[in-house]
């Protein structure tokens, strides 16, 4: 910023109070009131910023970085001693990790069984929203209700609804004739739904849509309301009812906030770590489950790196993690993207 | 729909239905025979809900709130009442006893719960959410602030930056963060779960965009014709006009805060220092869980948020539509 003067007309809101720019005076000694005008005009800017990119440095570019470096070596919090480089044996190691794979497949089942219902359905409630209502506010209050709840509470509740014995789940579905038998010749009314992989997944699966569709919801209805009403004018089809209105003329004129959707939801669905950590019976565990039915990949992180203490490890599948999101992501971009341009 | 992208007054956008413009109001199929008819050519927003709308949004209410009345219900109860079957459902009277027990107060079958440390979970929760959310609103602000009204090299190469740093998941490195926080002695202290959450992208991206449309220039140019210092420009001029973003982002960032719960299970779990998630997650552990104990501490930790709901929702819906329309 050496050319004041030339800056001087376009910048205007800015210039430092000891300087007039039209009066060229002879050059002198700054005064001090000049000097923090300088010092004002072309340091404070940045200090202002600075504590956002200080700690984005520190607490988030530098531990992304540094996990890579991690993922090599053998950072053990039992045995600080076993440190040192491991080269790609963890990697390798992860390759052939049954446990890995298991956790993947869970993580994988659970994000379908969460993400494609939960995104149907914020788009049906957002159009539902997106109506001359009464109690317009009511309703989008209403509807932000598990947002506000702490995922731990809720995850909580949920665990005591789709309990085996006491359930109110299973009392629902032994109400409807829906029995099981365990091993031994007990018979149970419902199902054991912590026994086995699909009945976790489902009930996991709802704890996340339970939580996010009120959300995102609310993330449609606004790009809802931004599409110009003469869209509508103009695209008067033939007969068209709400539904037809909804699916050929709505949803892509929002495509952009779709597609949005489906990314931040891939990378929160395949870090998925509460509900499947506070749904075990004995969460400290985090085991996911007596034989890792609904344990995901992030709880098999921290059951490795703190409650094993392989930290080294824990890093290495982090890594791992961060990739398959990083293309998984990008495919379902691509794949959101195309659908939505076919339905035009 | 053409006026909301200059609304100045924190409005939230594209709602203004009432300064709608008359001519597309027509209704001309009010008692027409077929209700179809009413849509050709209308846009939603100008259709008015039907039974079946009021029904289904109603039904959607009721599955958000039920699962949070289900919680009461089982935090009022006794062992008795739980494990009868057909099961109660409405709330008993034994919510004060189950709160005693959670907060360590009432020991139970010679069992206390008072080493799960749940009050001063809760005190540490307010302690951690309040400083966070204060540090939010200032830096966000301050940083926003800057981006929005004042020159300077590389501005705009510099937001760029912002935003792309918005899709990083940094969850993933969580072991990496760990391993730094325990460096600094911050492991078991509040301190590693507030300062890592003081300022966000989002934050400074939502500031920034509020106060580029709402602060005028000519404002801010004649302060410093006045001789105001930056920084005096920001505390007298820029917050005064920015409080209702600042309420917004307050807001979020408060439910955010007090709900975090992977990060500080990770920080905290353990030790004597907890927040209220890892506390709650503590209690359910065990061979035995008690649902109507860990069901009373969940109510407590959740009823909070729910009074916040209550008394600012509207904002939190704001919010939440106004970081979506920008982002």
């Amino acid at each position: 910023m050496s050319t004041a003067s030339g800056r001087a007309a376009t910048d205007v809101a800015t210039a430092p109070p000891g300087e007039s720019p039209g009066s060229p005076a002879p050059r002198k000694t700054p005064t001090w009131s000049e000097r923090w005008g300088r010092f004002d005009h072309k340091v404070v800017p940045y200090l202002l910023i600075s504590p956002f990119f200080i700690l984005f440095a520190v607490f988030g570019l530098f531990p992304l970085a540094f996990n890579g470096v991690v993922a090599f070596r053998r950072w053990s919090l039992r045995n600080p001693a076993a440190d040192g480089w491991a080269g790609f044996d963890q990697f390798t190691r992860l390759i052939g990790d049954d446990r890995f794979w298991n956790a993947l497949g869970n993580t994988f089942g659970i994000f379908f069984l969460s993400t494609v219902p939960q995104l149907f359905m914020a788009l049906i409630i957002a159009s539902l929203l997106n109506r001359r209502l009464r109690a317009q506010s009511f309703f989008r209050v209403g509807i932000l209700l598990p947002y506000v709840t702490p995922i731990v509470a809720s995850t909580l509740v949920f665990s005591q609804v789709f309990g085996r014995d006491y359930g109110l789940a299973n009392w629902v579905l032994g109400f409807l004739g829906v029995t099981t038998e365990l091993g031994g010749g007990i018979i149970i009314d419902g199902v054991d739904w912590r026994a086995t992989k699909l009945t976790s997944w489902i009930a996991i699966a709802l704890m996340v849509n339970w939580k996010w569709i009120g959300y995102n919801a609310l993330l449609y209805l606004a790009a809802m309301q931004s599409i110009p009403k003469d869209v509508y004018e103009a695209a008067a089809l033939d007969g068209a009812g709400a539904w037809t209105q909804l699916w050929k003329i709505t949803v892509p004129m929002i495509r952009p906030m779709v597609l949005f959707t489906v990314v931040i939801s891939t990378i929160n669905g395949l870090q998925l770590f509460t509900e499947p950590m506070l749904f075990d019976t004995n969460p400290q565990s985090a085991s996911g489950g007596t034989r890792g039915q609904f344990q995901t990949v992030g709880v098999l992180i921290y059951q490795t790196g703190w409650k094993n203490g392989n930290l080294g490890y824990a890093a290495a599948m982090s890594w791992a993690l961060f990739l398959i999101i990083v293309v998984l992501a990008s495919f379902n971009a691509f794949l959101a993207n195309k659908l939505g341009g076919g339905k035009r | 729909m053409s006026t909301s992208g200059t609304a100045v007054t924190g409005d939230a956008p594209t709602t203004g239905m009432a300064g709608a413009t008359p001519t597309k109001e027509i209704r001309p199929t009010d008692g027409s025979p077929r209700r179809k008819a009413a849509l050709l050519g209308r846009s939603p927003q100008d259709t008015s809900a039907g039974f079946w709308n009021y029904l289904l949004l109603i039904t959607a209410i009721l599955g958000s709130a039920f699962p949070l009345y289900w919680m009461f219900v089982v935090a009022t109860g006794t062992d008795a009442t739980l494990a009868r079957i057909p099961p109660q459902v409405v709330p008993g009277d034994n919510f004060l006893h189950n709160v005693g027990v959670v907060l360590g107060n009432v020991s139970e079958q010679g069992r206390s719960y008072a080493n799960a440390q749940f009050a001063s979970s809760m005190v540490n929760s307010v302690i951690v959410t309040t400083l966070v959310t204060a540090g939010m609103l200032f830096f966000c602000s301050l940083a926003g602030f800057a981006f929005a009204k004042l020159k300077f090299k590389g501005r705009d190469k510099l937001m760029v930056i912002v935003i792309l740093t918005l899709t990083i998941p940094n969850q993933l490195g969580v072991v990496a963060l760990y391993i730094i926080i325990s460096q600094f002695g911050w492991e078991g202290q509040l301190v590693s779960v507030i300062v890592p959450g003081l300022v966000t992208a989002f934050g400074v991206f939502y500031m920034r965009q509020f106060i580029q449309d709402s602060v005028p220039d000519e404002l801010i140019e004649s302060a410093r014709v006045d001789g105001a210092s930056t920084f005096r420009v920001y505390w007298n001029l820029v917050l005064p006009i920015v409080r209702p973003a600042l309420g917004v982002l307050g807001l979020l960032t408060a439910v955010g805060t007090w709900n975090e719960f992977q990060w500080a299970l990770i920080a905290l779990g353990g030790t004597d220092n907890k927040t209220i998630g890892v506390a709650l997650s503590d209690l359910a552990s065990g061979n035995y869980v008690r649902y109507r104990i860990v069901l009373a501490g969940s109510f407590l930790a959740t009823l909070p948020l729910i009074l916040l709901l209550f008394v600012a929702g509207k904002q939190i819906v704001r919010g939440i539509m106004e970081g979506a329309v920008k982002a």
